[in-house]
């Protein structure tokens, strides 16, 4: 690890201004992806800006017909909060299936999303709920977000506050671990919400999280397992390396989609 | 005076003495060990799996706060290649200096050391270092090694062919196939694997300027032949000289028995410097530095007569090496693999070629079960191959072909003489463990359910007690494996025993202790263990090789008998009787037939120190020293058997149930053995399903962390039944055969097995991912549509 200096504001605008303010500059969340990379020195920010005192980032609660999670909410928060069970079941579920209990409690929400790892969960269930993205300055919705392999919309000094789920009538999460890191292989998020169906693949795509349109047409149809029969990705644009080939990844999301929306029920 | 019988604890489930510190993180281990004004070492290693040093410019890391020397190969005068200590006819031996100065032949291969005030420093410094590279073309398949157009890595091995070796029988297999019924030939890789124990390598050198004494503390199985090899070979410092501590040791599988680069640097190091020297080893560098297992490629042929027999095997394998000979890496396919080829079958003709070779990757050598596990999976994969050509059921061909039951000495037609074995029985009982005839019938069932569910086995057997001298010195090895125990009684009856085995998880300090206390009838806490630091103990071999209650034990058990002898000289003076009628008996020195004329222990044990009453010209002292060099190997032997569910859709494999029948011969602690076979057999469903190291062409390693190198964990495996029969071993007096290794031997084949069975397709590579197993399911699939 190189040396760094650790700064810890207290409200958003005090991490925003320190964000723009110095230079080589990261947002520290739960660290579970930056300080790995630190210790490998992969990285070396100069400045690390704890997000940890910073007041107001944390909590989960249902605003109206939507879920509101604060980004510093750790993954297992989200798995066993009563609100999150009763309202996004699916939610719970894919929090619950992240890394392990030590990942789950360190982890965030908001770390997770603005790392955007190709291969993470919690992109899928953005995508797949429709999930709006709140910043410091703006809303993003999830379908402008998630850019690339670890990009996203999010400018240099942007700070994520908020994720906000609209609830969905139906919604399941299917993950094929990738054995040796635990995290997707492939994973397949669906849900139903009136007539909007969104089928999000993570861990496939060669540019991160994306939806399966004609998955979702089929389902617009008749959301039903029998709708997706026949149906296939191509193998073209999927990710390919020695833990899955493009082919193998296109067919995964064929076999869990229908997983999913059976799931779904 | 009280006679009560002592209870015997040999063959109880004593739990583990040492685990409490271990549980509660009061552990010594090497990087526990500080010393004031320590220094740290950091490697500059090479990123090219092959290229040419031209020049190394360490002028800017030198200016680097904090460092306080930098040293390359070219400063490391006097210094000799790190030595192969087990040599094969006509093997080719490549210079293996420390520090590379003339090129790297693999990724990690170390050609700086950066030595500096704090850890941080010497990265900082090493990132400075600046080696330019002329890179050359790299080979890392084990089968493209010696094609005509492949990279030449050492100049004294042409075509990178380090030995050509053969076992056997030629002419009498060829025989034999002329007159079979069928003869399979299988393709068969051994995957390569990294050991990946807990606790990482690491070192700390300490050169005593005072009185020239250099202590190592390092992660050893072996810490008298690591001296030796470094001492006297590397650095040509005597002996006497050096003292080198293994202390507490996380786990270790093989890879910490080799002598390797780094601790022989820092010892050279802190000569140069007068000040410690200390490195311990990220997970990054475990994986591009520990010796990896495995790694063969093998064309093999097996013949049948029509009724199921056996009548011939053929074998010829390759065996990567990797880029340099490690320690013992010779050894591993030949006498530890083609010696055992002849499995637990009565197999007439057998002809085993081995060509070993060197890559651009990480050198190989010996990991759990090294050599024997390669044979167990040859043997088992082409049995199952001849079982499905002959439409034989594959409990039936087994069955039909095992040795018969035998008590002392069966000769195989490799070289080796089998002490006892009675591998049918081991089987029957895995069978009725199984209830096969059911498992077969909810195979069926499940089928009809369009569920895949498999069912395979595996038999194997194991060489331990590594090595008889005689009987490897015959085979051309130029070095044997004997052990020492010393036994010092202390004046008021406490016992200290000084092995030189070496627990790193084994429990020595447990099962040596039952062993001592049933000997001597002395409680467990009267008796302390002391392993691994050669200022105290005798030369000492090590662990491995499943070796240490066989080998280890015996050394121990003859220097209680010679206590046990000199006590009843001293306990006869003291009882005026004849030594001749004193025996000894639950703790007290008694005349026979009186059980009330008796002495205990403890009062012998004061009179040998406090000698006024004594008899006359005995010396001194309660202490003796023994040596155990073993007649011949012990061969554990058993049968494990899997079922498994493979998801038809993903080519995902669930192990469902797991059953192992080992015979280790007679047990010591049948819980530490249980523990044992647990862990082998995680390590082996970690070989079939999930684990192998994977280079590229250009010899970078892939799999170089635990994101993309798979290790095995808990929800990999179901709950274990695992069982035991029992066939003492006629080798030595304690009857014991050996645990270590079994499970780690008899598990990838029959997880492999139970896939093939599952998915009725022959053709599978271990590791059976779930990519791999659907690529399998999509082959056979095409094949039935084309047919
Ligand atoms: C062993 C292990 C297993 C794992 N398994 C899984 C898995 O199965 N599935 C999965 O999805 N993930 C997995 N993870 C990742 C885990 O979920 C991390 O928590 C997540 O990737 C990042 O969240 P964090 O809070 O730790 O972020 P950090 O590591 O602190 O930060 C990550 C990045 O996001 C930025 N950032 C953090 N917070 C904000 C914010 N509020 N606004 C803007 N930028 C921000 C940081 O600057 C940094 O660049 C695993 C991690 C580990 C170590």
């Amino acid at each position: 690890m190189y040396a760094f200096t650790q700064h810890r504001p207290a409200t958003v605008r005090q991490a925003a201004s320190l964000l723009a303010k110095q230079e080589e500059a990261k947002l520290l969340a739960g660290g579970h992806t930056l300080i790995p990379t630190m210790k490998l020195r992969l990285a070396g920010p100069k400045h690390l800006i704890d997000l940890s005192k910073v007041e107001g980032l944390t909590g989960i609660e249902m605003r109206g017909r939507s879920l509101i999670v604060g980004a510093m909410t750790p993954h297992v928060e989200v798995q066993t909060s009563p609100v999150v069970k009763e309202n996004f079941p699916a939610l719970a579920e894919l929090a619950g299936k992240i890394g392990d209990p030590a990942v789950r409690h360190r982890g965030t929400i908001g770390g997770s999303i603005a790392n955007n790892d190709p291969n993470a969960d919690y992109p899928a269930a953005a995508l797949g709920l429709g999930a709006t993205i709140i910043t410091n300055k703006r809303r993003i919705p999830a379908d402008e977000f998630f850019k690339g392999l670890f990009e996203t919309a999010l400018e240099p000094d942007e700070i994520i506050t908020k994720v906000q789920f609209p609830k969905v009538n139906k919604a399941a999460y299917v993950k094929f671990p990738n054995p040796a890191s635990r995290y997707a292989l492939v994973g397949v998020f669906v849900s139903k919400r009136g007539s909007e169906i969104r089928v999000a693949v993570t861990g496939a795509g060669a540019n991160g999280v994306f939806r399966v349109s004609a998955f979702e047409q089929a389902l617009k149809k008749r959301f039903g397992v029998k709708s997706l029969e026949g149906l296939s990705v191509p193998a073209d644009g999927m990710a390919s390396d020695i833990h899955g080939s493009a082919e193998y990844r296109a067919h995964l999301i064929g076999v869990l989609a229908r997983r999913a929306v059976a799931a779904a029920g | 005076m009280a006679t009560a019988t002592i209870e015997r604890l040999i063959g109880k489930s004593i739990k583990r003495r040492e685990d409490p510190r271990f549980i509660t993180g009061r552990g010594t281990y090497v990087d526990d060990v500080k010393l004031p004004g320590t220094t740290h070492a950091v490697f500059v290693r090479s990123p090219h799996a092959h290229a040419r040093i031209k020049k190394i410019d360490t002028t800017a890391a030198a200016k680097h706060p904090g460092v306080v020397a930098i040293f390359t190969g070219k400063d490391m005068t006097g210094v000799n290649s790190l030595p192969c200590g087990w040599l094969l006819p006509d093997l080719k031996v490549p210079p293996h200096m420390p520090l590379a100065s003339d090129a790297a032949r693999y990724v990690g291969d170390p050609v700086a050391v950066v030595i500096a005030e704090t850890e941080d420093a010497a990265l900082d410094a090493a990132d400075k270092v600046k080696v330019t590279w002329d890179v050359l073309p790299a080979v890392s398949a084990t089968d493209k090694a010696d094609a005509r157009t492949s990279a030449q890595i050492h100049e004294v091995a042409p075509s990178n062919v380090a030995f050509k070796w053969q076992i056997g029988d030629a002419g009498a297999v060829d025989t034999a196939f002329r007159n079979a019924a069928r003869v399979v030939k299988k393709k068969i890789v051994n995957q390569r694997l990294v050991a990946n124990p807990m606790e990482p390598r690491a070192c700390l050198a300490r050169y005593d300027a005072a009185t020239g004494d250099l202590t190592l503390w390092v992660t050893s199985q072996n810490p008298h032949v690591h001296r030796l090899l470094m001492a006297a070979f590397v650095l040509g410092i005597p002996e006497q000289k050096v003292r080198v501590i293994a202390p507490d040791v996380g786990g270790a599988f093989g890879s910490k028995i080799f002598l390797y680069n780094e601790e022989t640097i820092c010892s050279w190091a802190t000569r140069q410097i007068k000040r410690p020297v200390r490195w311990t080893s990220t997970r990054r560098e475990a994986f591009q530095t520990d010796a990896h297992g495995r790694d063969h490629v093998t064309e093999a042929e097996m013949g049948f007569a029509a009724d199921g027999k056996i009548v011939g095997l053929r074998v010829k394998t390759i065996a990567n090496m990797g880029a340099y000979l490690s320690t013992f890496a010779p050894a591993v396919p030949t006498y530890l693999y083609a010696t055992l080829l002849n499995g637990v079958y009565t197999i007439p003709a057998i002809h085993a070629h081995v060509t070993g070779v060197f890559t651009n990757t990480t050198p190989v050598d010996a990991y759990r079960g090294a050599g024997r596990p390669e044979a167990a999976y040859l043997l088992e994969r082409m049995i199952e191959a001849g079982a499905a050509a002959l439409k034989m059921d594959t409990v039936e061909i087994r069955r039909k072909n095992f040795i018969p039951k035998f008590d002392n000495g069966f000769q195989t037609q490799v070289a080796l003489n089998y002490d006892s074995g009675n591998y049918a029985a081991a089987f029957d009982k895995l069978l009725r463990m199984l209830d096969y005839r059911k498992a077969r019938s909810d195979q069926e069932a499940a089928r009809k359910q369009g569920r895949f569910l498999g069912i395979g086995f595996s038999t194997y057997i194991e060489a331990c007690s590594i090595a008889p001298s005689k009987v490897v010195g015959s085979l051309g090895a130029q070095a044997g494996l004997y052990e020492s125990g010393k036994v010092r009684v202390h004046p008021t009856g406490g016992v200290t025993v000084y092995t030189g085995s070496h627990s790193h998880g084994q429990g020595h300090e447990t099962t040596f202790s039952q062993l001592v206390a049933d000997e001597l009838g002395i409680p467990m806490e009267q008796i302390e263990i002391v392993h691994g630091d050669t200022g105290a103990i005798p030369f000492g071999m090590g662990t491995y090789g499943s070796r240490s209650a066989s080998v280890g034990g015996t050394a121990l058990l003859m220097s209680l008998n010679k206590i046990k002898e000199k006590g009843k000289k001293i306990a006869a003076h003291l009882l005026e009787a004849s030594p001749g009628d004193i025996e000894y008996a639950n703790g007290q020195f008694q005349v026979k037939g009186f059980p009330g004329k008796a002495v205990p222990f403890g009062q012998v044990a004061l009179t040998a120190y406090v000698p006024h009453k004594y008899p006359e010209g005995l010396e001194p002292g309660l202490e003796e020293t023994s040596f155990y060099d073993p007649s011949n190997f012990c061969f554990p032997f058993g049968a494990h058997a899997c079922v498994v569910e493979v998801d038809r859709d993903t080519g995902q494999v669930k192990v469902l149930r797991y059953l192992a029948v080992d015979d280790v011969g007679n047990v010591m602690n049948p819980m530490i053995v249980d523990g044992m076979v647990h862990g082998g057999i995680a390590q082996g469903v970690g070989q079939a399903l999930l684990e192998g190291a994977v280079y590229d062409k250009d010899g970078q390693l892939v799999t170089g962390s635990l994101m993309d190198y798979c290790m095995p964990r808990a929800d990999n495996l179901p709950v274990l039944k695992v069982d035991m029969t029992k066939t003492a071993s006629p080798s030595n007096p304690l009857g014991i055969k050996g645990c270590g290794e079994a499970g780690a031997i008899a598990a990838p084949v029959a997880v492999i097995n139970a896939i093939t069975d599952a998915i009725g397709s022959e053709d599978l590579a271990m590791p059976a991912t779930a990519q791999t197993v659907w690529q399998a399911l999509q082959k056979a699939n095409n094949r039935r549509e084309a047919a």
